[in-house]
């Protein structure tokens, strides 16, 4: 019950914010980057329902928008993370001995510089935008990947039946690909739908240092930037994006923990 | 040692095969020494020991699954066409597993994946040696089912293993293992893990196998008393070498050797009702204690001294029926001593 509970509540906030980010490819109600000075910092009200912005931006379609970004650096970040997590997870993992101690002592070196630091400094050393971004969000994800799989891979290598299908005579990569993959797909797939919500937040964070993406274009961090001066006086500019990525994080951790859990057979 | 009298060459031929532990220290002790046996076609041949006999390392160097630790360091093992398993490297045996020679393990719940179908997995295994379509390859699958006796075989292409019994779980791993009709089937201790009643079953499925399309079946197990009644000739391992050979019949009727005998009166049956059982003292010699002499010595109620100071040859102990017993040489009285 508590199992499917979680699995459904993450279902549904990831479900809403999805839904939001489709219709944002085809609605808003105003245009996120025209600007209207007049109409400033205004409260929300039927016209603007999350209030405007210190440009008169409607808030809410700068939100909607967002969504877009958001997804994108999340999706192709951990596409980045996994893709190359998974070679050098099975690399490792498989063939062991020097390949391992190689890939496991680099994935280490990594994953003991702080990750917003190594962001930053990807980011900063190439231009600010957003390809760099999810770059630098992929190769942060790469030693968390990494030793998901090869922890998995290492563990099935020495099962029975990959003993049995060797008898069959199945070579390595039907052993790794069509033998070993499906069993350790969930831990991967829980790695994955957290790593999502990291990207999130990492962008969030790189806008917010006005390091991510660059304006005029809409990024939940970057308007939390924008907002802070004004955090008094219109506390609904900051509200909207700020319990956006609270959603979007939750959300995927929720899913995170609920695939976990509902692709646990033996749980 | 003979074969069953065929004239073709046997399915399997062990040559004198040795296999060693290495040590930390460097030394390596032998765990299989001077083996020999053969498998003719259609043959059901049984190996059995307590563990630690080495009967499975010994079946896993057939097709060169030997854990690293082990090296094949003397011996030879020839299949049907004289080609060495033991020099074909990894390419050649990989062709060899599964369509000429296939091996069935002792848990058919942790040989089967998990994760995958048990008609993904039958159909993977048709796959690896034949390139034939998804569709071709379940269409065989299900009547593969059907063959080893599987009930509503469409249906059970997608179940996962840990849906289905022991004992169908043990006919999905033949059904794998002779998808590609190999040769010879080697089994190790195939009905372990089972049911006493799903034990039968599964021998009289092997019968059936070789009757319908003449496999050899290798059949590794330490129950003398469940193997008596399917094989064709039964092979006695003790502490890495055969002590007794010959037809099934033979050696259970009139074992030449003391272990056997010790074997045979420790297999609890109806008739010894109210009778105790009579256990065979002591245990296998320990890889380092194994001396000069007969390993079975410490244990054995007929030790003579010369039993301790040197290994026993082999000695026939009736047609075709040979063991490794200093008490042949006086022969006629084996018999009976050990009776």
């Amino acid at each position: 019950m508590k199992r499917s509970l979680l699995l459904s509540l993450g279902l549904l906030l990831v479900g809403a914010l999805a839904l939001l980010m489709i219709v944002s490819f085809f609605y808003t109600p105003y245009e996120p980057n025209a600007m209207k000075i007049a109409e400033r910092l205004q409260a929300p009200s039927l016209s603007h329902p999350l209030g405007t912005d210190n440009f008169g931006r409607d808030v809410l379609s700068r939100v909607m928008a967002g969504t877009q970004t958001a997804f994108l650096v999340g999706s192709a970040s951990v596409a980045i993370g996994s893709a190359v997590g998974l070679a050098v997870g099975i690399v490792a993992g498989y063939a062991g001995r020097w390949a391992d101690e190689l890939l496991m002592r680099a994935t280490d070196a990594l994953l003991a510089f702080p990750g917003i630091l190594l962001a930053l400094l990807l980011v900063s050393v190439f231009k600010p935008s957003l390809s760099q971004t999810i770059l630098a969000i992929g190769i942060l994800f790469v030693p968390s990947f990494a030793r998901v799989v090869r922890s998995g891979v290492l563990q099935q290598r020495e099962a029975e039946y990959v003993r049995a299908v060797k008898g069959f005579g199945a070579g390595h990569v039907n052993i790794v690909f069509v033998q070993i993959l499906p069993n350790i797909a969930s831990s991967i797939v829980t790695t994955a739908a957290l790593s999502f919500s990291t990207a999130i937040l990492v962008e969030a964070a790189l806008s917010y240092l006005g390091l991510g993406v660059q304006p005029p274009d809409p990024s939940w961090g970057r308007m939390l930037n924008e907002s802070q001066t004004y955090l008094a006086k219109a506390p609904w500019f900051t509200l909207a994006p700020g319990l956006l990525i609270t959603a979007t994080v939750l959300g995927f951790n929720l899913l995170s923990d609920g695939i976990r859990d509902a692709l646990d057979k033996r749980g | 040692m003979t074969n069953t009298g065929k004239a073709d060459a046997p399915v399997l031929d062990i040559r004198d095969v040795r296999l060693e532990l290495a040590t930390g220290s460097g030394r390596s002790l032998p765990v299989v020494d001077g083996v020999s046996l053969r498998v003719g076609k259609g043959e059901i041949v049984g190996i059995v020991g307590e563990s630690g006999c080495g009967k499975s390392l010994l079946s896993l160097s057939v097709l060169g699954l030997l854990p690293p630790a082990i090296r094949f360091a003397r011996g030879e093992i020839l299949k049907r066409d004289g080609q060495a398993l033991n020099r074909l490297g990894a390419a050649g045996l990989r062709r060899v597993r599964g369509k000429e020679i296939a091996m069935i393990f002792q848990d058919p719940m942790s040989a089967l994946n998990p994760s995958l179908t048990v008609g993904r997995q039958v159909a993977e295994a048709i796959r690896l040696h034949e390139g034939c379509s998804r569709r071709e390859a379940e269409a065989r699958t299900v009547a593969l089912f059907r063959k080893v006796g599987l009930p509503r075989p469409e249906s059970l292409l997608r179940e996962y293993p840990h849906r289905l019994s022991g004992g169908m779980r043990q006919r999905v791993m033949i059904a794998m293992a002779v998808s590609c009709r190999p040769e010879l089937l080697i089994a190790d201790e195939p009905t372990t893990a089972l049911d006493v009643t799903i034990q039968a079953q599964i021998l009289a499925l092997m019968k059936k196998l070789r009757e319908e399309d003449g496999t050899s079946v290798l059949l590794i197990s330490h129950d003398l008393g469940l193997v008596s009644g399917i094989c064709d000739r039964i092979m006695v391992m003790y502490a890495g070498k055969i002590v007794e050979e010959g037809p099934a019949a033979d050696v259970l009727r009139r074992p030449a050797h003391p272990y056997t005998a010790g074997l045979l009166a420790s297999i609890p049956l109806p008739s010894k009702k109210g009778s105790k059982l009579l256990p065979i003292e002591g245990s296998v010699p320990a890889l380092h204690e194994r001396g000069q002499g007969c390993a079975f010595a410490s244990r054995c109620a007929h030790a003579m001294a010369r039993c301790t100071r040197e290994a026993p040859a082999f000695g026939y102990a009736g047609v075709s029926h040979a063991a490794a017993c200093h008490l042949l040489e006086e022969e006629g009285e084996i018999v009976h001593a050990i009776r």
